[in-house]
């Protein structure tokens, strides 16, 4: 067991009273003043997270873009300069390596973003990738620190700190050299929250300035250092997949519902042929989300259970702040999928009863699907 | 840290107010704030037995599910029901409304356990629990 790493920002942190744990090798803190309450003031006013955690890879050279389109199963060559994908990576039999961010810097210039725990097994992917390509791969993920400021308030906050008009720069789309609070970054309008919101990529060692600027010109907006607690809880209303529980190795990004990031008719990549025989065939699992209508709250890895026998199992579970109700993700038996369909899940041996509910749980207003 | 000195401490972090042959349980401040916001409580069964050190209530918070073990054994005499509703007054009122069921200790034994405010107090420091 390696030891966990600290991101550049561990010391504020600890300073403003973060609760730290340990996810994926990193030591982060899991909540400031309170999951509920920070997941409130993302929804209704603005958080800052720390994300300095994530992976960033740099692909340049020549043969970028075919590496790319071998690599992943979205189609990179859709991709415009300064616009952002979002892509599956998967193995040859269509089980995800990770999910991850394509920024296009460049002709023969990408920066992709991957999770933190995947850090090392993606790299080694990639290194097994390379073939005959002619790209240069760089992990720059240690020298790279990223803030996720979120909310509705996110634009008015930042566009105290910078020149540039942030009102232009549209949902996965993102300008590089950008000086906020006399700092270079790289600013992109993305998020993890399901709330409009920036992700602000810098070096590690300007992180603790650019986070003592944003938080102080946040002050009058109501801003909170908010941490993972709620960005899981944020991320699971929106229903946006976490590598380790919607997705896997041994899920499909089609079984997962993130099929329209597949593009079957691109040319050849990795796990094509095991994805479209799924599509042809049909898949035989699917990703739900459902409502416990009985008492209790489901939680990953718990059985879900339907004509006396297990059909599926739960991905993601807990109690959802916005909506105020017990929800859940889950993987089940492709039958047992419809809305509307009533099965139980399984709770300390017990079976509480559940009911399918349309994705996404949460939207925010305006919000283009 | 909240650590009332007329109650007695477990090392599971649970209160119990002893009075007579009764003994009404709770969850620390301390344990409360280490859980964060409680959304969800399984109240024990009233009219049941339950073990010393046996999980007897479930507390679940937005992240974790957490079993509370019974400070001392006995029959469950009472149970806060309004615990199934207002889960958050376990972290509100931890001491007070937020107590979970009164059980009538079958062995005074169990006491000998227990720690006073004191050692309780010395115990989340030390052991950093």
């Amino acid at each position: 067991m390696t030891e966990a790493k600290k991101t550049p920002l561990y010391e504020t942190h600890l300073e403003h009273g973060g609760k730290i744990v340990e996810f994926g090798g990193w030591l982060l803190p899991v909540q400031y003043s309170g999951i509920l309450e920070e997941h409130r003031a993302v929804r209704e006013k603005a958080g800052l997270f720390d994300v300095s955690h994530m992976g960033e890879v740099l692909v340049k050279g020549d043969d970028a873009l075919a590496f790319l389109q071998n690599l992943v199963t979205n189609d990179v060559s859709r991709l415009t300069q300064n616009k952002i994908q979002y892509t599956p990576m998967c193995y040859k039999d269509g089980g995800i390596v990770d999910d991850l961010l394509i920024y296009k810097q460049g002709e023969e210039d990408y920066l992709l973003v991957i999770n933190a725990a995947n850090i090392e097994k993606d790299w080694q992917w990639m290194q097994e990738n390379k073939g005959n390509f002619q790209v240069e791969l760089t992990n720059v993920s240690a020298k790279t620190a990223q803030l996720a400021l979120q909310g509705p308030l996110a634009q008015s906050i930042l566009s105290h700190l910078t020149d540039t008009k942030l009102e232009e720069l549209a949902y996965y789309w993102f300008l590089p050299n950008v000086i906020v609070a006399g700092k270079e970054t790289l600013i992109s309008r993305t998020g993890y929250t399901g709330e409009d919101g920036f992700e602000i990529y810098c070096q590690a060692e300007d992180a603790a300035e650019l986070w003592a600027a944003i938080m102080a010109a946040g002050k009058p907006y109501g801003l909170l250092p908010v941490g993972l607690g709620c960005r899981d809880t944020l991320r699971f209303e929106a229903c946006l997949p976490l590598y380790g529980h919607e997705l896997s190795k041994d899920i499909s990004p089609l079984e997962a519902g993130i099929g329209m990031f597949v593009k079957l008719d691109k040319g050849e990549f990795n796990g094509q042929a095991a994805l479209a025989q799924q599509k042809k065939n049909g898949v035989k699992r699917k990703s739900v989300g459902f409502v416990i209508t009985g008492r209790g709250i489901a939680r990953a890895e718990y059985p879900v259970m339907a004509e006396g026998r297990r059909i599926g199992t739960v991905t993601t579970g807990t109690y959802a702040p916005t909506l105020e109700k017990n929800i859940g993700l889950a993987l089940v038996e492709t039958e047992f999928a419809k809305v509307g369909q009533e099965f139980a899940i399984e709770i300390r041996g017990k079976n509480v009863a559940a009911q399918v509910i349309p994705k996404p749980f949460y939207k925010r207003e305006g919000q283009k699907v | 840290m909240n650590i009332p000195a007329e109650l007695k401490y477990s090392r599971d972090h649970e209160w119990v107010k002893i009075e007579g042959n009764q003994a009404t349980v709770g969850i620390t401040d301390y344990a409360q704030s280490q859980l964060g916001d409680v959304v969800f409580v399984e109240v024990p069964i009233a009219d049941t037995s339950v073990v010393v050190g046996a999980g007897f209530c479930v507390v679940e918070s937005v992240k974790a599910v957490s079993d509370i073990y019974a400070p001392v054994g006995g029959e469950i005499v009472k149970i806060n029901d309004a615990l199934t509703d207002t889960p958050e007054i376990m972290n509100e009122d931890p001491y007070g409304e937020g107590w979970i069921a009164v059980i009538k200790i079958a062995d005074q034994a169990d006491l000998d356990n227990l720690l006073s405010s004191e050692e309780y107090e010395k115990f989340i420091t030390e052991e950093g629990n």
